[in-house]
């Protein structure tokens, strides 16, 4: 019993400090963004890195993200509500996949690719002594490194959910029209009827979360990368692992916070 | 110019430095022995003020660095010139961005200007056309070379190396050797030194230290550390494996 209570006292203390440290990254970057002198160079690179290079797995998730989603809701529509009813999925597809699948979706693609993808490099960096290279040249490591990758992600990350968003939607309504048959006019008129910018808005709120988390996560386990390849091999999985997490859980708390 | 005063710092239960006491003069290459893991790159992080220690101070002409704010530090940091161990290069910048790095920080030169210094830079370390090269396209010893021109393009008073003859071979470590004299005799540089090459030590020390459990045990010229009855120096030096030395 003891044993067991001093092995739930160590683990406490260690999520409790990771947290600490997370929200000291997190803490850190905020009050960097507005602190001279900007990387602007680096930031460039970076939203390029995120942006531009993820649209082509962006566009596969989303666009198969679509076609299920429109699948499953013709096959509901028509199995439990009656056959003709199907032209009524439209609105459904268009506001969950904004809302809910297309940010989610794209979210965890990104903290594969790109959360993954800042952590090996910064970890190689870490353990190459890169990092200290840059303070002893006077430049600090958050604002240098950590700023721009932020930033970066806070953009672009919505930015990719948007196109998401019209590429699910197309191909949604792809499956339904153009394979299933349903009456174009009606089923498109029905989606514009009930479908509004704030459902685009909410998922977009939630991109620029998610960005963030991704973007320090990735960041902070580079950072704190240690024990040479194999090391930096841990954070990397560490990394995409908690950002995955972090996005799932936190989807729900913003789909519960933000107004319907 | 450099005063170590009872320096101790612990990484978790573990004590690292346990009140090291040092003075490095101006223009003179101090070079610091030890096993390895006793603490010699600490106890260099500590002279740049990349690490905090727990209690004790770093005094560089007569500031201490110890207490500096964060903003308060690229003053100090542009004393200092530092080649690491694997030379550290940026991956993702060129040769000549690797060595206009700390310029482009510390001054507000133009593109040309830049473009000069680090031509001149490459050029005393014995490197010509590599600018446009990418760190990965280079060998060890050019690795060093260019982490040597990064670390005096901007022209710091003091320039420490860390383990500057590791991971090359003799010949590529001796002409390290051969350039950290040269940078004390052409910039009139003060060096600290830290190695486990006593062939290297000796080329290039005008006094050693040797650091053993967390303090320096002994200092002393080439001459007088070769001549010392401290039998931890006397087995370090001689790279005998019997002796009072047994944590190895």
């Amino acid at each position: 019993m003891a044993a067991a209570n001093r092995r739930y006292n160590s683990l406490t203390m260690r999520f409790l400090h990771q947290m600490g440290e997370v929200a000291e990254v997190m803490g850190r970057t905020l009050r960097d963004v507005f602190r001279p002198p900007f990387e602007v160079r680096i930031f460039v690179q970076q939203l390029a890195s995120i942006g531009v290079d993820s649209m082509m797995v962006v566009s596969i998730t989303a666009a198969f993200g679509g076609l299920v989603f429109g699948l499953q809701t013709y096959s509901g529509f028509h199995k439990y509500v009656g056959a003709g009813t199907e032209v009524y999925s439209g609105p459904i597809i268009s506001v969950g996949l904004c809302k809910e699948l297309i940010p989610l979706l794209v979210a965890l693609m990104i903290a594969g690719r790109v959360g993954s993808s800042m952590t090996a490099e910064l970890g190689t960096m870490k353990i190459t002594e890169q990092i200290d290279a840059l303070a002893s040249l006077g430049a600090d490591p958050s604002r240098y490194l950590v700023v721009p990758r932020t930033l970066a992600a806070i953009i672009t990350v919505p930015i990719l959910t948007l196109y998401g968003d019209m590429i699910g939607i197309f191909c949604g309504f792809f499956y339904n029209i153009v394979g299933m048959g349903v009456n174009r006019v009606v089923y498109i008129r029905n989606a514009l009827l009930y479908f509004n910018f704030w459902d685009v808005s909410v998922g977009l709120v939630k991109a620029v979360v998610f960005g963030f988390v991704i973007a320090t996560v990735g960041c902070w386990q580079g950072l704190k990368a240690e024990g040479g390849a194999e090391g930096v091999g841990r954070a990397t999985t560490r990394s995409v692992v908690i950002s995955s997490i972090s996005v799932l859980i936190l989807n729900f708390f913003l789909s519960k916070a933000l107004p319907k | 110019m450099i005063q170590i005063v009872d320096l101790w710092k612990s990484f978790g239960p573990k004590p690292v430095l346990r009140g090291v006491c040092l003075e490095v003069g101006a223009g003179e290459t101090m070079v610091i022995i030890g096993q390895s893991g006793s603490g010699k790159s600490v106890l260099l992080k500590h002279i740049i003020g990349m690490l905090k220690p727990d209690r004790g101070q770093v005094i560089v002409d007569g500031v201490d660095i110890t207490h500096l704010r964060a903003r308060e530090m690229p003053d100090t940091l542009r004393k200092f010139g530092m080649l690491f161990q694997g030379a550290a290069l940026f991956d993702s910048l060129t040769v000549g961005e690797n060595v206009a790095f700390g310029l482009r920080r510390y001054t507000k030169s133009t593109k040309k200007e830049l473009e000069a210094v680090v031509t001149e830079s490459l050029e005393k370390v014995g490197l010509r056309g590599v600018e446009r090269l990418m760190p990965h396209e280079l060998s060890g010893g050019m690795r060093k070379r260019v982490g040597l021109a990064r670390a005096i393009a901007y022209k710091p008073q003091i320039i420490l190396y860390d383990e500057p003859s590791t991971g090359i071979d003799p010949i590529r470590a001796d002409s390290i050797n051969d350039l950290i004299n040269q940078m004390k005799r052409d910039l009139g540089v003060t060096s600290v030194v830290i190695t486990h090459d006593m062939v290297s030590c000796y080329k290039v020390a005008d006094r050693i230290g040797m650091l053993y459990n967390g303090v320096v045990i002994e200092t002393g010229t080439p001459a007088e550390i070769q001549a010392t009855a401290n039998p931890v120096v006397r087995q370090f030096i001689s790279g005998q494996a019997a002796g009072p030395i047994t944590d190895w």
